[in-house]
């Protein structure tokens, strides 16, 4: 019985009716989709409540970076939210650098900016293939992952990496782009605007799909705005939060895209929303792909950093959601503390409130839509 | 007719006066069940293999790849391989499981399958039971599994397989009704239930052209709730592996595992045998009206052959749903049959009367 007083510390025994039963879901799931612990109340099928138990992969990223320089620090982001590698690697080097107040040549900020898109391209494909999965179309799975392979030879070819890309550092970028990398994009684009219709074709029209996720799991804006959901998880709410749009930074002032809004918040929105976004992606990467002006692939930068004494605050806009570093400097080469405000880790929290009354397919189909990936949560 | 010279019968009986002249009567039929006994055995082993090597195929051709390919060629041999390895496996049985009904569930669902196959009629002279009775035989030896998936998900002692066999028991008993059904307005059109009459009254047109409309969408109806029974494709919320992980078999291991696998891949066959034989017109070959020449070239290929090639053709059709369709929702499952597949089938049973009562089909 050991095992339930360490579920009565979650969810206390008295709230426990005897028509209701407690599931683990996790940490070992498949659909949790790493190593999340959700502690689910059931009656039935239908869920009555949603504890999630992080931790089971906390990398004390923030802590480390206490006794990293500030160019070690983005490879160590990396491994936060791995699926938008390269948009933790700027927010670490943005942050610096507005701390140094350092410009970077324009190079590096057209540079920047198509390679986030092209990991945001990357991440909601794998999203779609996982979630996809998740509803029970196994198919969705293979169709990601082949136009996904495209995005991840071009970040080879690039920089060397696949998945944990460590190309951006404060200053600029790594090393300079392929010769090929103009041409190998733009092959890409015209590949994937035919195959985009294909997804939609799939699974996004098919009546099943619907009836599974239409209307379910609501997520109003006022909830959205209350549990700092942000994202397309957020804008599916209506709420307006894109980062690239608010406070554009990098080359996205230069780009002209739009912030696609949902109305309804329910997990079909949720879906529909992500599907924009790539054709958003898609779009900016084709304003910029053509233009990026000559120039140095990273500005003049000290051997060793020292930011000024004070607190530093910079968002980008992941694939997930708003990311924010936080970094306090006392005016040494490593900083005093490090906060990473991770977007996943605030939508966890609101499926609780939007699952309840909901059944277990629709909690898989909810956290499907939300698109978590656990390391960025447990950071 | 030309095919009937593939009849088995006379094989059958020759093998049957053989065993007679040698010994005495009891031990002749002790034999010849142990002989049939032996070769169903042997048929739902190789079978089943052979069609989990077909799953993976299929499966791999709508997903872009290649599917098995190492083990043998093409892959041949790889679910032997892994049939091998499951024999194997250490068989774990938790420690809080009720321990005989725990052991029973996976008989109970792999005897099924042998009781079903036993009234399929392969080719002509090539079944082993048929009964005035037969189609009532199958759909009331089908409803056996229910109990092997409930006993299953409540003696594992899970709350994953618990939700599994709830689920299982809700859908199976719900789509046993649309099945059973659209055999009944089969049955109207064939006024029997003997199977070999209802193949046998197919020969100068399969009942799904015979029986146009009413049979047209008996034969939807039947694929649709045959699909949910066999718990696959779309319908396969007893297992949902993203939901429940394995649902009713998440603790069994080995053999036991092996025996709910097997029965899945022997259910469709039988269930996709069925449709075959009651819509498809069983080994019977196809034929169009007056063309002789185009007929007598269909009679040359075997009733065997035939009724491989459509059952194939079949089970390639709930292949196709599986690998395209999400999974439905355990409500929306029931809505499926109780709002839609119910109504649509009790009205086509009163249609399918009328045809036939008024003479309107072939």
């Amino acid at each position: 019985m050991t095992e339930l007083t360490e579920l009565e510390k979650v969810i206390p025994t008295d709230t426990i009716k005897t028509d209701e039963y407690l599931v683990n879901m996790g940490p070992q799931h498949p659909s949790t989709h790493g190593v999340l612990r959700l502690l689910v109340k059931l009656e039935g099928e239908i869920v009555h409540n949603v504890q999630p138990d992080i931790g089971y992969i906390h990398s004390g990223i923030e802590k480390m970076s206490e006794a990293l320089s500030y160019t070690q620090i983005p490879h160590l982001t990396d491994r936060m939210d791995y699926l938008s590698a390269h948009m933790n690697n700027e927010a670490v080097a943005l942050c610096v650098e507005n701390a140094l107040q350092v410009e970077v040549p324009e190079r590096v900020k057209y540079i920047r900016t198509i390679m986030s898109e092209l990991q945001r391209l990357a991440s909601h494909q794998l999203w779609w293939c996982a979630s996809g999965m998740d509803l029970g179309a196994l198919t969705t799975f293979f169709y990601g992952l082949r136009d996904r392979e495209d995005i991840l030879d071009i970040f080879e070819e690039t920089c060397g990496a696949r998945l944990t890309l460590n190309y951006s550092l404060p200053g600029g970028v790594m090393f300079d782009i392929h010769p090929n990398f103009q041409r190998k994009v733009k092959d890409f684009i015209k590949k994937f605007r035919k195959k985009l219709p294909e997804y939609d074709k799939l699974i996004t029209g098919n009546v099943i799909f619907t009836e599974r996720t239409k209307g379910v799991g609501i997520l109003t804006k006022e909830d959205a705005i209350a549990f700092g959901v942000t994202g397309p998880t957020g804008r599916a709410s209506g709420f307006s939060c894109d980062v690239r749009k608010h406070i554009p930074y990098s080359a996205y002032p230069y780009v002209k895209f739009e912030e696609k809004l949902g109305t309804e918040g329910d997990c079909y929105t949720r879906w529909v929303m992500r599907m924009d976004e790539m054709w958003e992606s898609l779009s900016i990467i084709e304003q910029l792909i053509d233009n990026i002006p000559e120039g140095d692939y990273t500005a003049k930068m000290k051997g060793v950093i020292k930011l000024p004494e004070g607190e530093f605050y910079q968002r980008v806009e992941t694939a997930r959601g708003e990311l924010g570093v936080y970094i306090i400097s006392d005016g040494k080469k490593n900083p005093y503390r490090v906060k990473f405000r991770s977007p996943g880790f605030s939508n966890l929290f609101a499926i609780n409130h939007i699952a309840k009354g909901w059944k277990i397919a629709d909690l898989v189909a909810i956290m499907a839509t939300f698109d978590l990936v656990i390391p960025d949560i447990d950071r | 007719m030309a095919f009937e010279k593939y009849d088995f019968t006379p094989i059958s009986q020759s093998i049957h006066q053989f065993l007679l002249e040698k010994m005495s009567p009891m031990v002749t039929t002790i034999i010849e069940w142990t002989i049939i006994g032996v070769l169903y055995l042997l048929f739902v082993a190789v079978f089943g293999l052979f069609l989990v090597y077909a799953e993976r195929k299929v499966c791999a051709a709508f997903q872009q790849r290649l599917g098995p390919m190492r083990v043998g060629p093409w892959g041949l041999l790889q679910t032997i391989a892994d049939f091998v390895k499951l024999l194997m496996k250490e068989l774990i049985q938790p420690k809080s499981v009720d321990s005989f009904l725990y052991n029973l569930a996976p008989f109970v669902v792999i005897i099924v399958p042998f009781l079903t196959i036993s009234i399929i009629p392969f080719a002509p002279g090539l079944q082993s039971l048929d009964f005035d009775i037969g189609v009532f035989f199958v759909t009331a030896v089908s409803s056996v599994g229910v109990i092997g998936v409930l006993l299953a998900g409540w003696a594992s002692n899970n709350k994953y397989s618990l939700i599994g066999g709830m689920r299982s028991g809700a859908q199976i008993v719900s789509y046993e009704l649309s099945v059973g059904m659209s055999l009944i307005t089969m049955v109207i059109l064939a006024g029997t239930m003997q199977i070999s009459e209802i193949v046998n009254m197919q020969r100068d047109g399969w009942f799904i052209f015979k029986g146009h409309i009413p049979a047209i969408i008996a034969f939807f109806v039947f694929v649709v709730a045959g699909t949910a029974e066999t718990n696959r494709g779309p319908f396969d919320l007893a297992e949902a592996e993203s939901e429940l992980t394995a649902g009713f078999h998440t603790e069994y291991s080995g053999i036991k595992f092996a025996f709910f696998f097997l029965a899945e891949y022997i259910n469709l066959f039988i269930v996709s045998a069925m449709a075959v034989t009651v819509f498809l017109g069983g080994w019977m070959p196809f034929h169009i009206g007056s063309w002789d020449g185009f007929n007598a070239i269909m009679d040359f290929i075997p009733g065997l052959i035939w009724f491989f090639l459509k059952v194939f053709g079949v089970i390639f059709l709930i292949m196709w749903f599986k690998w395209t369709f999400p999974r439905l929702r355990i409500d929306q499952i029931l809505t499926l049959e109780w709002k839609y597949l119910l109504p649509i089938n009790l009205f086509n049973i009163l249609l399918m009367a009328l045809v036939v009562l008024m003479g309107w089909h072939w």
